[in-house]
């Protein structure tokens, strides 16, 4: 799930997540910037570097949430893969560890992008996945395709060895039929082009783009017919104030003056919206809306953000 | 730099109007007083991504130009239209004047350039190595994938080329006068929040390290000089990485051994620059409790790294109505009007746009007086919402007149 900074990404990563969950899957919802707005959403204290369980779907489904941490993930791929037990600590001590997270280039988003692949990968006990789907709130639309394939730069930069056939496989993964990136906007004309520009660069980087999702969409009170007739005037604010007197306001000119003046501004914004949503149903991929939730995010406003995903098919 | 206090005890700076001390009212920041003060040589807008900071960044830019000053904005990542607007159809990474800004007859300027991280680190490359050594560096394949992708690249070089812009702003002698008296930059929509104040420090530290020293041990010869410790450390990273990448790095680091003197020295200077007296920095914000946020978050991390913080800026705020009626009110009546006539349900339309504006005001002003009452010293300026996006001349004057409003 990506986005534009403020247009909500995380919020419907969480969305999806509790939708898929809702449907009896397991999921594993993953967070790589560290940010906490996941903890944040579903009002649980900051995430470890643990996957740990922090909601259950209606259908029997779990939603396990983790945020990725660089140093930790680098630790424990060392571990996992190479057995450096003691080396491994050394490595820390040198400086070795702080300096390919923060210096190294792409090692950050090759260790954030490991660590999705490895979740993705494991099987349990019995066989099966471990998770039947992975969310991931990943970075904004302009680092997207840069962050999903950073593998193939590392490929450029390892001809050989075990950084190598990592990369390859993560980059397998990403590339795969089972990854899609969704891409979350609103309806305002920088976010819009950002999303237009990251399909296109997503596309050309071989990476699959899921759906765009319009997010905080706002329903108008003011039907056409209305936003015509106070464009065009056969409102004014004597037909409002005669309006006014059969409410307990009472008839107000002055009222109806301000009144008009912000349906004109509303209209505008309307309007604008219109053109965006235009602009998006150029785009060959399915648009999904969803609503603006006035009283601020909150458990149930995710609940009902999730079924709305659902019933526009994003699952 | 003036090196000037720029407060007098016991008073406030220029720009703060009321509310200082006592935290009783809130401390409004007067944006206008603290562009033309002829000490503000440096003003840095920082923030979360999808707030405005570029666009404040460029409409602070051109009031300043309109007022007399002789600018330069640095942007990073402007969208499209916006950069048109200021002529920066060219990457090439030098600020170019942007026609039309400027006062009448004012002598005032605006210069505008968008920030090319990879050519920036090149020319930094090229000016600290000889040719062959740069020509070395330019071309290993660690430094072409440092200089293009490094996620913290961006950041370190966006204050290096703050501080090649503040060296080439001096260089006028005093008496043609500076080319530059005022330089504003925009700052990158970093993951972690300050990323740009710790990338050079984070670089010098690094450089200084144990892990550099260890990379440039078989370049330096006699490996007497390695403990058992260095040992184990070079056998993993040769596991791990094989033999190639590392050598590639070991090539990197020795090409840039000489380098590091000079880049240490400029991190520190590019620092003491950004806490200097003639910095100003605003941190950018929008009204919603993810953005605002993230602005304590700035505030404390500048504040606790002594860097001039001159205020916040909110962008994008709902201003009071044209109508005065309460949200529950218009509701109540948009009610009644639903049963009736077209014109009424029109009007019960009208109400409910006004309820629902009342809403977001309501939130919006609860979040920003949350802000104030946890930092009641940061001076706050907030800009109303325009209908469209701005990506015009016109447009950034007109954010420049409301954010001094």
């Amino acid at each position: 799930m990506t986005g534009k900074g403020g247009t909500g990404k995380t919020t419907v990563a969480v969305a999806l997540a509790i939708s898929l969950a809702t449907r009896g899957r397991k999921v594993l919802l993953c967070e790589v910037e560290g940010r906490q707005g996941i903890a944040r959403l579903f009002d649980v204290p900051p995430l470890p570097y643990e996957e740990r369980e922090i909601g259950v779907g209606h259908g029997g489904g779990q939603v396990y949430a983790l945020a990725i941490d660089a140093e930790a993930a680098l630790m424990e791929y060392l571990a996992m893969y190479y057995k450096l037990g003691r080396a491994g600590k050394a490595l820390d001590k040198f400086g070795v560890i702080d300096f390919a997270t923060t210096i190294a280039p792409g090692v950050r988003d090759v260790l954030l992008t490991g660590k999705v692949y490895e979740a993705g990968r494991r099987r349990d006990k019995d066989g099966g996945y471990s998770y039947d789907a992975i969310v991931v709130d990943a970075p904004p639309t302009g680092r997207i395709s840069r962050f999903l394939n950073v593998n193939n730069e590392v490929a450029g930069l390892a001809k050989v060895g075990p950084i190598r056939k990592q990369a390859d496989a993560v980059t397998t993964m990403m590339q795969g039929r089972r990854t899609a990136v969704h891409l979350v906007t609103v309806l305002e004309e920088m976010p819009v082009q950002e999303t237009l520009d990251a399909i296109a660069d997503l596309r050309s980087a071989d990476l699959g783009v899921g759906n765009v999702i319009v997010n905080q969409v706002r329903q108008s009170p003011l039907t056409p017919p209305a936003q015509d007739a106070i464009g065009s005037g056969r409102l004014d604010a004597a037909a409002i104030s005669a309006s006014l007197a059969k409410t307990s306001i009472g008839a107000s000119a002055e009222l109806g003056v301000g009144l008009l003046e912000e349906g004109a501004a509303h209209a505008v914004r309307q309007e604008l919206q219109t053109d965006q949503r235009k602009v998006l149903a150029g785009v060959d991929t399915q648009v999904i809306e969803l609503a603006y939730v006035s009283e601020g995010i909150d458990m149930s406003a995710l609940y009902d953000l999730a079924l709305s995903l659902r019933e526009q098919g994003l699952q | 730099m003036t090196g000037q206090a720029r407060t007098t005890p016991g008073a406030g700076p220029a720009w703060v109007r009321g509310g200082t001390g006592g935290g009783a009212g809130k401390a409004s920041l007067d944006v206008d007083a603290l562009l033309t003060d002829p000490d503000t040589q440096i003003i840095v807008c920082c923030g979360s991504g999808g707030v405005g900071k570029t666009t404040t960044a460029a409409a602070l830019a051109l009031r300043a130009a309109e007022q007399g000053r002789t600018v330069c904005v640095l942007t990073i990542d402007p969208a499209r239209r916006l950069a048109q607007s200021m002529g920066l159809t060219e990457l090439d990474n030098v600020p170019r004047p942007v026609a039309e800004a400027g006062a009448e007859g004012g002598g005032g300027s605006l210069d505008a350039m968008m920030l090319d991280m990879k050519r920036t680190f090149d020319e930094v490359v090229e000016a600290h190595a000889s040719p062959e050594k740069a020509k070395q560096i330019l071309s290993n394949p660690f430094y072409v994938a440092l200089s293009s992708s490094f996620a913290g690249t961006q950041e370190y070089m966006a204050m290096e080329k703050l501080g090649q812009l503040y060296d080439e702003a001096g260089a006028g002698s005093a008496r043609a006068g500076k080319r530059w008296d005022l330089i504003v930059v925009d700052t990158p929509p970093s993951r972690s929040a300050l990323d740009f104040l710790d990338a050079p420090e984070r670089l010098s530290s690094l450089l200084d390290g144990r892990f550099i020293k260890l990379l440039l041990a078989p370049a330096r010869g006699p490996a007497r000089f390695l403990s058992a410790g260095f040992a184990i450390v070079t056998n993993a990273l040769n596991k791990v990485l094989g033999a190639q990448v590392l050598s590639d790095v070991q090539t990197f680091v020795a090409a840039f051994d000489t380098l590091f003197g000079g880049f240490r020295q400029r991190a520190d200077a590019t620092f003491a620059l950004l806490q200097a007296e003639g910095t100003a920095f605003l941190v950018v914000a929008a009204p919603d409790p993810d953005a605002m946020r993230e602005a304590a978050y700035f505030v404390e991390r500048l504040t606790h790294e002594d860097m001039p913080l001159a205020g916040l800026v909110v962008n994008r705020v709902t201003d009071l109505p044209a109508a005065m009626l309460d949200a529950s009110e218009a509701e109540s009546a948009a009610r009644t009007l639903d049963s009736g006539a077209e014109t009424d349900q029109q009007v019960a339309g009208l109400l409910r746009v006004h309820a629902e504006r009342m809403l977001v005001r309501a939130r919006e002003q609860k979040l920003k007086r949350s802000f104030s009452a946890a930092h009641p010293a940061v001076a706050t300026v907030s800009v109303p919402a325009l209908a469209g996006d701005v990506h015009d001349l016109e447009g950034l004057r007109q954010i420049g007149a409301l954010l001094t409003a």
